[in-house]
C-alpha cells in the first residue's frame, strides 16, 4: 500500500523537479541580470505561492486549468484530476524558492568576472555557461534541493486540482491524511517515516551545499 | 599603433569629457579617486557606453556615436587588468590564462599558456586556484590572462593598489619589463603620481572628469600650470597670490612677498613650491625670498624628515604653519641644532605660478 503513493510522489516530483529547475533557473537569471519597470511587481507575484494558503493557490490553478479556461476550452487540454495536475501544483508552490535562491546566487557573482570574460572574447551565453553558473552553482543547487523538498510535501493545492484518487493522484502527503482518517496508523507511521527521511536528506544536502565551500569557490581576498 | 579617444559621458556627480591620443608609448591616466580615470578605461574596454564621442584604435572604430558603432567588448581586442585582478575563482591558474583561447586548436592554446607561464614566472603554479596565490602571483596571472590573447590595447586599472608596499616596487619592475616586450599600446590608470611617473612616458591628468594637463611627464611635473595639477603631482605648498608687479607677488597664505623669474600674469591665482625645493641658509646674504622661520613640528620617515614651518613669527600651536619642507636625514642632522628662527629660502626658479 505504501509503494503506490511513494512511486506516484516520486513521479510527480521528478516532473515537477524538471519544471522547477528549468523555469526557476531561467527566471532567477533573468531577475538577477535585468532591470525593467515593474520588476518588483513580477517578483512579488512569483513569490505569492510562498505565503498564500494552498487552497488559494489551488483555486487559481483551477481557474487556469479548469472549465472555461483557455487551456481547457481552446487547446482541449484537460489535466485536472490527473498526476500531471499534481506535478503542476507542486511546481507552482515550490518555484519561488528556486527563483529566489538562483537570483541571489547569480547576483552574488562579481560582475568584474563577467567583464573580464567579455574582454577575453566571451559572448553573453558563453560567459553564463563558463563563468556565472559554475560560480553560482552551489546556491542554485541549494535552491533546487529546497524546492524539491517543498514540492514533495505539497498537499493543499494538489488536493484541489488533482484530488486524492488512490493509485492515480494520491501522493504521499494525501495518502497519509487518508490513512489517518481511516485510523490505519501503522500505514500512516510508515509513510510519515519515509516522507520525513526523504525531506531530511534533501535539507541536509541543501545545508551541505550552502555551507561547505570548496577552496576554489572562495572569493579572492580584496 | 595609435589610439584616439574623444568621449563624453554624463555621470551622477560630474560629466566625463576627455579627448586624447596615444601613439606607441605607455600613457598614464593620473587623477584622484572619482576623477573619471577608471570610467574612461571602462568606456574604452566597452564595459560602459559613453553618451557621445568616438574611440578609434589603429583605424578600427570601436565606438562612434554619430555612426552608431559600438563594438562589443569581446571584439575590441583589449586586455584589461582589474584592480583586484578578477581571476575566475573556479578555474586554476592555467585555466584562467587559457580562458580566452578556446577558439584555438588545443595544442596551440596549450603552447601559448606555457609561454605565458614561463614569461610570468608562474611555472609550478598552473594547477593552483587563485585564492592559493599571493597578491603578486595573482597579478601576474591576471596579466598573463590579459596578454595571452595578444590584444591591441592593454588597460591597467590601478594594478598595484591591492598590494602591500614591499611588493609594489618588485612588481612594478616586472610590469615595466613586461610592457617593454608588449607590442600593443598600454593605458595605465593610477592615483599614485610616482608610480605613474615610473611606468609611463606620457601623462594625462584628470580632475572631475576633465583633462587638466596632458603631455610629457617631466614637463607636467616641472611646470604644472594649474593648482589641481600641482597638487596632484605632489606639490605640498600652495598659496593664493596677489600680483604686485610683473616679477613680484604677495603669497597671501604664507604672509610674505616673493620675487619670481617667470613673469606673473593676471591668470595666475596661486603660487606653489615643492617640499623638497625649500632650502635653508645660515646667512641672508641679500638673497631674495629668504625669510626667518620657526619649526612648528616635524614628521619622520625612514630616510626623510618633513618640517612644518611658520614664516615671520613664532607659532602659537601645532596647526599654525605655512610651509612643509622635506629634507634627507643627513641634512636634518646638520639643521636640527641651529637656533630659531632659521633662514628659509624659496628659490625664485623653483616657484610654480599656477592658474586656478
Amino acid at each position: 500500500m505504501i509503494w503506490e503513493p511513494l512511486l506516484l510522489s516520486l513521479r510527480v516530483t521528478l516532473v515537477a523537479g524538471v519544471l522547477i529547475f528549468t523555469l526557476g533557473l531561467g527566471l532567477g537569471i533573468f531577475l538577477a541580470r535585468t532591470h525593467f519597470p515593474g520588476q518588483i511587481f513580477v517578483s512579488t507575484v512569483l513569490n505569492l505561492p510562498l505565503v498564500l494558503p494552498p487552497s488559494v493557490v489551488g483555486y487559481f490553478l483551477l481557474m487556469v486549468l479548469g472549465r472555461g479556461s483557455p487551456i481547457k476550452e481552446w487547446l482541449g487540454i484537460d489535466v485536472l484530476f490527473t498526476w500531471q495536475a499534481a506535478a503542476i501544483a507542486s511546481t507552482v508552490v515550490a518555484l519561488p524558492l528556486m527563483v529566489e535562491s538562483t537570483r541571489a546566487a547569480i547576483a552574488g557573482v562579481n560582475p568584474e568576472w563577467e567583464d573580464a570574460a567579455r574582454t577575453l572574447g566571451s559572448t553573453e551565453w558563453e560567459l553564463l555557461v563558463r563563468i556565472t553558473i559554475p560560480i553560482a552553482y552551489r546556491g542554485i543547487l541549494a535552491g533546487f534541493g529546497l524546492s524539491v523538498a517543498r514540492g514533495l510535501g505539497e498537499f493543499g493545492a494538489t488536493l484541489m486540482v488533482a484530488g486524492s484518487i488512490p493509485g492515480r493522484t494520491q501522493t504521499l502527503p494525501l495518502a497519509i491524511y487518508d490513512a489517518v482518517q481511516m485510523q490505519r496508523y501503522g500505514l500512516a507511521n510508515a509513510m510519515v517515516m519515509v516522507t520525513t527521511t526523504i525531506a531530511f536528506l534533501l535539507l541536509w544536502w541543501v545545508r551541505h551545499m550552502e555551507t561547505q565551500h570548496p577552496q576554489s569557490q572562495r572569493r579572492q581576498p580584496v | 599603433m595609435e589610439l584616439t579617444v574623444s568621449i563624453y559621458k554624463r555621470l551622477p556627480h560630474y560629466d566625463l569629457d576627455v579627448s586624447f591620443r596615444v601613439e606607441g608609448e605607455t600613457l598614464g591616466l593620473l587623477g584622484s579617486s572619482g576623477s573619471g580615470k577608471s570610467m574612461t578605461l571602462r568606456c574604452i574596454a566597452g564595459m560602459q557606453t559613453p553618451n557621445r564621442g568616438m574611440i578609434v584604435m589603429n583605424n578600427r572604430t570601436l565606438y562612434d556615436s554619430q555612426r552608431k558603432i559600438n563594438v562589443p567588448s569581446r571584439q575590441r581586442k583589449v586586455g584589461f587588468l582589474f584592480q583586484n585582478y578578477a581571476l575566475f575563482p573556479h578555474l586554476t591558474v592555467a585555466e584562467n590564462i587559457a580562458y580566452g583561447l578556446n577558439k584555438l586548436p588545443r595544442f596551440v592554446a596549450q603552447q601559448r599558456v606555457r609561454e605565458q607561464l614561463h614569461a610570468m614566472q608562474l611555472i609550478g603554479l598552473e594547477d593552483r586556484y587563485p585564492h592559493q596565490l599571493s597578491g603578486g602571483q595573482q597579478q601576474r596571472v591576471a596579466l598573463a590572462r590579459a596578454l595571452v590573447t595578444e590584444p591591441d590595447l592593454l588597460l591597467l586599472d590601478e594594478p598595484f593598489s591591492a598590494l602591500d608596499t614591499h611588493l609594489r616596487s618588485e612588481l612594478e619592475k616586472q610590469l615595466i619589463h613586461t610592457l617593454s616586450r608588449y607590442r600593443g599600446l598600454t593605458l595605465f590608470v593610477s592615483h599614485n603620481l610616482e608610480e605613474a611617473y615610473r611606468v609611463c612616458q606620457k601623462l594625462v591628468v584628470l580632475d572631475q572628469g576633465k583633462i587638466i594637463a596632458a603631455g610629457d611627464k617631466q614637463r607636467i611635473f616641472d611646470h604644472p600650470e594649474t593648482l589641481a595639477v600641482a597638487q596632484l603631482t605632489g606639490c605640498k605648498n600652495c598659496s593664493t597670490l596677489q600680483r604686485l608687479n610683473t616679477y613680484t607677488l604677495r603669497a597671501v597664505d604664507w604672509h610674505c612677498t616673493l620675487q619670481t623669474i617667470e613673469p606673473i600674469t593676471h591668470l595666475h591665482a596661486y603660487v606653489g613650491i615643492r617640499a623638497h625645493h625649500i632650502s635653508f641658509f645660515t646667512t641672508a646674504d641679500d638673497q631674495p625670498n629668504t625669510f626667518p622661520a620657526w619649526v612648528v613640528w616635524t614628521s619622520e620617515t625612514p630616510h626623510r624628515m618633513t618640517i612644518y614651518l611658520k614664516l615671520g613669527t613664532p607659532p602659537v600651536n601645532a596647526d599654525d604653519y605655512h610651509l612643509q619642507a622635506e629634507v634627507f636625514k643627513e641634512k636634518w642632522d646638520q639643521l636640527k641644532d641651529r637656533p630659531m628662527p632659521w633662514l628659509v629660502h624659496l628659490n625664485p626658479a623653483r616657484l610654480h605660478l599656477l592658474q586656478g
